[in-house]
């Protein structure tokens, strides 16, 4: 028994030394913490570590609301150096909590007037926009015109065409709740809560994720459910014609009510290499990363001298109108618009 | 109780391992949520009290996990009865089929219900939203746990003694009511304890499967937490959720002490016989066309939806995951994955076995509260939110040595999940074997070592294996932990899944993923069980 017991003790004091080696590694390391949904290809991280010498170790969180809250409580002793892919319905708390150093990021001045925060405690990397998508085929088979408008979807001849995501539980959803408070305000005879109960009338279906939504109640496209009107992505249509080989896109979106998702990057406050997370944020923004942008994440590159992929010239559409909310009102108000959306829905 | 000193030697590993990995980084976030600025948030609780709508998520989440376990047992006896005791064609591949589900990532498992209970639904029924989809959902997820839980102890009791209880006059119904039912008690309950604390704190099935009404603690905490950053209510609910998770255990606990008993075990070659009469036959295809109903169907329907394309029926999305067309960094190549997804697995499955097996002898040979306790919180790690381990780990393990960022952590937080069952397809087994074996051993001059190594551990091995089957499913299957600290560059099977489904146009090479990590489970289950076959013979 003893020895099998020593066996045991030797062994598990290897796993723990295994872990202490790979955590302090010869060659200088930069971590950059990021969200679930983060995907870079092969060899564009490898540019920064031939430029500076510095390796870049990633770390993920599952979604952006899980990514903010382990940075806040991690802010005395942070995991990562830079943090990537904190959107602007989260970034006011982060600023609040003091997560970040200013950076101005070299090419900032490449990146639209819009998309930019006061003071550079971050630096915007990428954006896209949550967009009504609707598959045109089945809306003709049913006899109704594609609308072109968010209140049009309130209208009784759409019953039972709509499916949404629950914004409790997803970002697009939580965009297209305050795509609707913003396009119908908080009071006045229509406000958001009215629209949303017709919504309600009109059958609206509400699911938990994305991909419940577009795979399984989208008719359009790779999806194989019955609802030709999805919340979505603007670019959407765009991997449809991607992945599918396709010369058209099989599904449209509309362009009224887009929500404008930015996602940043930071200095993480605490870090111990500031003039290296620097020089990372600055490579987040330069064209290596910022071509790889649009084919691994769909999304458009912040920095507006990026040429785009071919597929991304010849089908995306960037919604002129898209709405950009101040993150601090989202952050006021979240948490009370969450809880009067699901006394309407319930 | 000569043997009491190295039973706590023996206890302080898996003390030590559950201290450092499960009770520190508990108490650390408890107390950062609860304490924020030096004062106890006692306001936290108070709104959870008065808050109508926590009040029925507690509820909720307690109820359906009872009736999830109700279901699952009353399904997964049938089950486990007829993979002890006969021997008929496809036997070995049900059994490994029945596993699957086990490992599959959640939102796949929403793919599949969605077309079988959805509005396309070949049974005419449109389940969604409702808590039948959640309830099915659960017991489809944790049948594998009853029938290879309870399983385990069935083909090693001995026949003669219901042969016995039937040749003085009683019917099939009463032997298996009075004789049967109370020798597999301790194992039945340590299933149910399993499958009751997987429903408890389900978290994907209701993400994928549930709705506005009908939300789980787990999915609140992490809601509270990740989307209002609300850690003050986060850690009351999680509090909530560990105390709820404690009684249970502690009932259960007493429960099962009451009956463990010492079984005349037998090795399962001798047990299982061919079906001989035209009864045996119907209950066995009854059987299988339940489990057919509910665990092959989805199977089959995520097979087929790997294998649709626009132009029919082709391996396409196979071979496009092989060598991706379209160059988009969201594809893994499926040999990384498989590849990553064994470099977490195996250390998981070591850590998990090692620790559960020191464990489990050291509550079999506790007896009284000391063992009970012991077991409990062994126990309490697959009762606690995946958000609060998580967190904790982050707030705890900074110190002395950083391991935050450390790939070590996914095979322990895997084995943190792991090791109740491999205590729980152990520890029944163990204290069947028969004390009368084990004092002829000692009687003939055996050693306390040579009795275990050569009388118990042949018998309890059977029982690692199971449990060692768990470990490796659980950790192959895992999501949570993986993309809590996983690299792109460390991508498992089911972050490349989730991948895949987070944008329109690569659907089916989800399907195909999920399909080959199907293949990786069944093979690995089939493998293990003719391991199994092959060494009990010597037993």
């Amino acid at each position: 028994m003893n020895r099998s017991l020593a066996g045991l003790l030797i062994a598990v004091i290897a796993l723990v030394a295994t872990g202490c080696s790979a955590g302090d590694t010869e060659t200088e390391e930069i971590v950059l913490m990021t969200h679930g949904s983060f995907v870079v290809s092969d060899g564009v991280l490898e540019v920064f570590a031939e430029e500076t010498g510095i390796t870049v170790s990633v770390i993920q969180s599952a979604d952006a609301g899980t990514m903010v809250s382990q940075a806040i409580l991690t802010k005395d002793n942070p995991v990562a150096d830079v943090l990537y892919g904190i959107d602007n319905t989260f970034l006011s708390r982060a600023i609040d909590e003091d997560l970040f150093l200013p950076h101005r990021a070299a090419a900032i001045d490449t990146v639209p007037e819009s998309l930019r925060v006061q003071g550079d405690l971050v630096t915007p990397i990428d954006f896209g926009d949550v967009c009504l998508n609707l598959d045109p085929d089945r809306l003709e088979s049913l006899g109704l015109e594609s609308p072109d408008r968010l209140v049009d979807l309130a209208d009784g001849a759409y019953r039972g065409t709509l499916v949404v995501e629950d914004p409790s539980t997803s970002s697009p959803g939580l965009a297209f709740l305050l795509a609707t408070i913003a396009t119908f305000g908080e009071d006045g005879t229509y406000p958001w809560q009215a629209y949303w109960r017709d919504l309600v009338t009109n059958d609206v279906r509400i699911v938990p994720g994305w991909d419940q939504a577009y795979y399984g109640e989208f008719s359009g496209g790779s999806g194989s459910g019955d609802r030709p009107i999805v919340v979505s992505y603007a670019t959407s249509p765009v991997a449809e014609v991607y992945f599918g080989d396709l010369d058209a896109a099989p599904t449209t979106i509309v362009e009224d009510g887009c929500f404008r998702q930015v996602e940043y990057a930071g200095i993480l406050n605490g870090t111990k290499a500031e003039a290296t997370a620097g020089r990372l944020v600055d490579f987040l923004l330069e064209h290596t990363f910022q071509e790889d942008v649009p084919l691994s994440m769909f999304v458009f590159p912040a920095n507006s001298d990026t040429s785009l992929p071919g597929v991304f010239v010849d089908h995306a559409v960037i919604p002129a109108g898209s709405i950009l909310m101040d993150p601090a009102h989202i952050d006021e108000n979240r948490e009370q618009w969450l809880a009067e959306w699901a006394t309407v829905v319930r | 109780m000569r043997t009491r000193p190295w039973v706590l030697l023996l206890a302080l590993v898996p003390a030590a391992f559950l201290g450092y990995f499960f009770v520190y980084p508990l108490v650390t976030i408890l107390y950062t949520g609860l304490v924020p600025n030096g004062q106890f948030a006692t306001s936290a609780f108070a709104e959870i009290v008065t808050d109508p709508t926590m009040r029925s998520i507690a509820w909720f989440t307690l109820w359906q996990a009872l009736l999830s376990t109700v279901l699952t047992v009353i399904l997964g006896l049938p089950a486990a009865y007829i993979f002890a005791r006969y021997r008929f064609p496809g036997r070995s591949l049900f059994r490994s089929l029945t596993l699957i589900p086990f490992v599959l990532p959640t939102l796949v498992v929403g793919v599949a219900f969605l077309a079988v209970l959805g509005p396309g639904s070949p049974f005419g029924v449109d389940l969604r939203g409702t808590i039948w989809a959640i309830l099915i959902a659960h017991v489809f997820y944790n049948l594998a746990i009853v029938i290879r839980g309870v399983g385990v102890l069935w083909e090693q009791i001995d026949p003669h003694i219901e042969d016995a209880a039937r040749s003085l006059g009683a019917g099939r119904w009463r032997v298996f009511r009075e004789v049967t039912l109370p020798l597999l008690r301790p194992a039945i309950l340590s299933s149910a304890a399993l499958v009751f604390l997987f429903s408890f704190t389900s978290f994907g099935v209701i993400l994928v499967l549930g709705d506005l009404h009908h939300t789980t603690l787990e999915v609140e905490i992490w809601r509270q937490a990740t989307a209002f950053l609300r850690l003050d209510l986060a850690s009351a609910l999680a509090v909530l959720q560990l105390v709820g998770v404690t009684v249970i255990l502690l009932i259960y606990g007493k429960t099962s002490r009451r009956t463990a008993g010492e079984l005349p075990l037998r090795p399962p070659t001798e047990v299982a016989r061919r079906p001989q009469t035209v009864g045996e036959r119907l209950f066995i295809t009854a059987t299988l066309g339940m489990l057919g109903l509910i665990v092959v169907t989805p199977i089959v329907v995520l097979v087929a939806r790997s294998l649709s394309t626009p132009t029919g029926l082709s391996l396409t999305h196979y071979a496009n995951l092989f060598d991706p067309p379209r160059a988009s960094a969201i594809f893994v190549s499926p040999l990384d994955a498989i590849g990553n997804t064994l470099r977490f697995a195996i250390p998981a499955v070591v850590i998990a076995a090692g620790i559960g097996l020191m464990a489990g002898v050291v509550i079999v040979s506790t007896r009284g509260r000391g063992g009970r306790i012991f077991d409990t919180v062994l126990m309490l790690p697959l009762g606690t939110s995946a958000v609060t381990i998580g967190f904790g780990f982050l707030v705890a393990l900074d110190q002395p040595i950083d391991l935050r960022a450390s790939l070590i952590l996914i095979p322990i937080a895997h084995a943190l999940v792991a090791i109740p069952f491999v205590i729980r397809s152990t520890v029944p087994v163990m204290e069947s074997v028969q004390r009368r074996l084990r004092e002829a051993a000692a009687v003939l001059g055996a050693s306390p070592r040579q009795v275990w190594r050569e009388v118990d551990l042949p018998l309890v091995s059977r029982a690692l294996a199971v449990g060692a089957l768990f470990a490796f499913a659980i950790s192959i299957g895992e999501f949570g932990a993986t993309s809590f600290i996983a690299r792109p560059a460390t991508a498992t099977i089911p972050v490349a899944i989730f991948r895949l489904l987070g944008r329109p146009g690569t659907f089916g090479e989800a399907m195909a993923m999920a399909v080959l990590l199907m293949a990786i489970t069944g093979i690995a289950a089939m493998g293990i069980e003719s391991m199994r076959g092959s060494r009990s013979g010597g037993v």
